[in-house]
């Protein structure tokens, strides 16, 4: 098929799963490996349709089990790769994520969270923080995550994504909802071809003569050899908490702090701004990274503030972090939804009248 | 005269199977009582019969095994 | 000893081919993986593409594979060499890619993989290594094990009814468009060790032609597993394992059209 030339610098309508593809086209994707599952099925939909006569290459895989390997292999060999998925397709890809963590190759993940647990449901959740923070597959790694809460977001992360990726050798994951990969907003979408990939010296691309062979590899029989890894990763997430990032807003006068992240973020946005009108001075801080966790802002705050309220779509999970990055230091309630169920804006301010009585 | 032939065996990376002592026409191949590093007894050639044919080195798991042979020039 | 031999020009077989790295190997003695390990990279050697290769290990006995085989590797996770395998070999077309497998790992775990990269026609060679016994958790039941087999986990031999039977994996494969050329070999006598190092050099000169997966089982045995010597062992491929996993040609490419036929008697 004839290849289109490189695209420029376009707004557009989108949906968040086809403006996410198409990001990951322009910011020079070399491939991409999946497997159907909604809500995300639009990822590998649209990049079938428009890579052929693109750049790079899209092969769908016999599974979620497979198509994170094809990572592993496809990143190993130092190209720069992608895959998505939902809930239960992450689950089934966690042992090959820890791989891909213990032999550091860069790699872009997304998952667009369904409810669940089990088959659950094809709505939008929260329910896999834990999941992509707090480890996943076996062993301790971490995950770069970050969590969009707009569908510019989702343009936006696929570039930061692998720049964090291969900045520290370490996969990077994006941590969106079902809602927003099936909702429209308008994007601005980056120039084609501006973010250049160089294939690393460490990748698997043939022994020239005069190099040793290079070799991918997670397992470190030696348990002295082992240990180092470790410390070596955990130097290296360390370092990572140097790109945290966390958005505060009309928090410098609140009484009370809504604490949420993703699409939750702009309903609690709402719902501090009813709030304001029934006098209840309420402020929004959005973790963007999830990990690196924004621990530091959570708990300064907390030094002039008494009262936080951690909204989810999911049972609890974040709120955990959020205490520990308090610390004690206020008073840190939660209110979630499950299995699908959106949270509105009204609900989240009956919590919130009720806290201030 | 028959071709001749012999070979080096690395008595470092011989583990002692004994597949070359099975795979040699020649029987010219047996299991020393001399013991390496890793304290396997090792295989050694005790006849003077090789006619460098390799068979021992093909199966020898190992890698332990050179093999050298007259050239047929040298053989005139 | 003839001395006089002992000299470069006379040297007839290389025990360090530079493909391998030279590490000794950790197995069992008379294990069949470092036979097939060397020939494997003596025909990497012999063609000349020792800079072009990349080989996808597994895990099982072989998972230290890229100590010994002096190629850039990678080490996969359990059953998914032939996954890692399609991927390094799609972002690296210009590259020969191979991987490398034991019984449980491509038959049972990997089957799904195994299968599907077969049907795609990925454009590598699959090295299946069976030796009908999980040889390094400590000889348990394989997908390969043969009927009536004492393992640790059939310690009174395998049955049919309830452990079902050993998978003839490599018939199944050659029933798939995307298999070019599929043939079953062996380590066990020097002449099988021939035949293979044969088979490694057609795989890697058919790889070239972007024609279709290139699938090589290998007969292997496993001494320690079996509970035997290695000299009993090879016998007992002979009496035990041939009549069930026959060797030669199974499916390859017609001299004529260069299209694959599947080889009479299969």
């Amino acid at each position: 098929m004839e290849k289109q030339e490189l695209k420029g610098k376009e707004i557009k309508l989108m949906k968040g799963n086809e403006a996410l593809a198409e990001a990951a086209i322009r910011a020079g994707l070399d491939a991409y490996f999946g497997y159907p599952i909604t809500p995300q099925s639009e990822v590998m939909e649209y990049l079938t349709e428009q890579i052929p006569v693109r750049r790079g290459l899209v092969l769908q895989a016999e599974s979620e089990v497979a198509s994170i390997n094809m990572i592993y292999g496809a990143a190993g060999a130092g190209a720069r790769v992608m895959t998505s998925s939902s809930s239960p397709g992450m689950s089934l890809m966690q042992e090959g994520i820890s791989y891909i963590a213990s032999a550091q190759l860069p790699c872009l993940l997304v998952n667009v969270m369904r409810g669940g647990p089990g088959l659950g449901t094809i709505q939008p959740s929260q329910g896999d923080y834990f999941q992509a923070v707090k480890g996943g597959g076996h062993g301790d790694y971490k995950l770069f995550t970050l969590a969009p809460s707009t569908v510019q977001e989702m343009v936006d992360f696929v570039f930061e994504g692998f720049r964090m990726a291969e900045k520290y050798r370490n996969p990077a994951l994006i941590l969106a909802d079902g809602a927003l990969g099936q909702m429209m907003e308008k994007v601005e979408l980056p120039a084609e071809g501006e973010f250049p990939h160089v294939i690393p010296d460490w990748a698997t691309t043939g022994k020239k003569a005069g190099r040793k062979q290079n070799v991918i590899t997670s397992l470190f029989i030696q348990p002295e050899k082992m240990e180092q890894i470790n410390i070596d990763l955990q130097a290296k997430y360390k370092a990572m908490e140097s790109e945290v990032k966390s958005e505060s807003i009309n928090t410098e006068d609140a009484d009370v702090i809504l604490v949420a992240f993703g699409l939750v973020a702009r309903i609690c946005m709402k719902a501090a701004e009813l709030a304001r009108e029934k006098g209840i001075k309420v402020g929004v801080i959005r973790p963007i990274t999830l990990f690196p966790f924004p621990t530091e802002v959570l708990n300064t705050t907390a030094d002039r503030v008494k009262k936080f309220l951690v909204v989810e779509m999911n049972a609890g999970q974040m709120v955990e972090d959020v205490r520990l990055s308090i610390n004690g230091k206020a008073d840190v309630q939660f209110y979630g939804r499950m299995g699908g169920m959106i949270p509105d804006p009204e609900e989240i301010l009956t919590k919130l009248e009720s806290m201030m009585k | 005269m028959a071709i001749k032939g012999t070979i080096i065996i690395d008595t470092e990376l011989c583990k002692g199977c004994e597949l070359c002592v099975l795979a040699c026409p020649q029987k010219g191949l047996v299991l020393s009582d001399k013991i390496n590093l890793k304290g396997y007894r090792v295989v050694e050639l005790y006849m003077d019969n090789c006619t460098g044919c390799v068979n021992c080195a093909l199966v020898c798991p190992d890698s332990a095994i050179t093999v050298y042979r007259e050239k047929k020039a040298q053989a005139v | 000893m003839e001395q006089f031999l002992i000299n470069p020009d006379c040297m007839v077989y290389d025990n360090h081919p530079v493909t391998l790295t030279g590490e000794p190997y950790h197995y069992c003695p008379g294990c069949g993986h470092g036979v097939i390990h060397k020939v494997l990279m003596e025909v990497v050697r012999d063609l000349g593409i020792q800079e072009e290769v990349i080989g996808v290990a597994p895990v099982g006995c072989s998972v230290f594979a890229y100590h010994y085989m002096n190629v850039d590797m990678q080490e996969a996770a359990h059953g998914r060499a032939s996954a890692v395998a399609t991927a390094i070999k799609r972002v690296r077309p210009q590259n020969y890619v191979f991987s490398y497998q034991g019984d449980g790992d491509l038959a049972a775990i990997g089957t799904a993989e195994t299968i599907h990269t077969v049907n795609r026609g990925e454009n590598i060679l699959m090295v299946f290594v069976n030796n009908a016994i999980y040889g390094m958790t400590g000889g348990q039941m394989a997908p390969t094990s043969l009927l009536g087999m004492k393992t640790s986990t059939s310690p009174y031999g395998r049955d049919a009814a309830s452990m079902g039977n050993p998978i003839k994996i490599t018939e199944l494969l050659a029933q798939l468009p995307g298999a070019y050329y599929v043939a079953r070999h062996a380590v066990h006598t020097p002449n099988a060790v021939r035949k293979l190092s044969k088979a490694f050099k057609n795989a890697f000169e058919y790889q070239k032609l972007n024609r279709g997966t290139c699938f090589i089982e290998v007969v292997s045995n496993c001494p320690s597993g079996w509970k035997m010597s290695p000299v009993q062992s090879i016998d007992w491929i002979e009496k035990n394992m041939l009549p069930m996993f026959p060797l030669g040609d199974i499916k390859v490419p017609d001299p004529k059209t260069g299209n694959p036929v599947m080889v009479k008697n299969n």
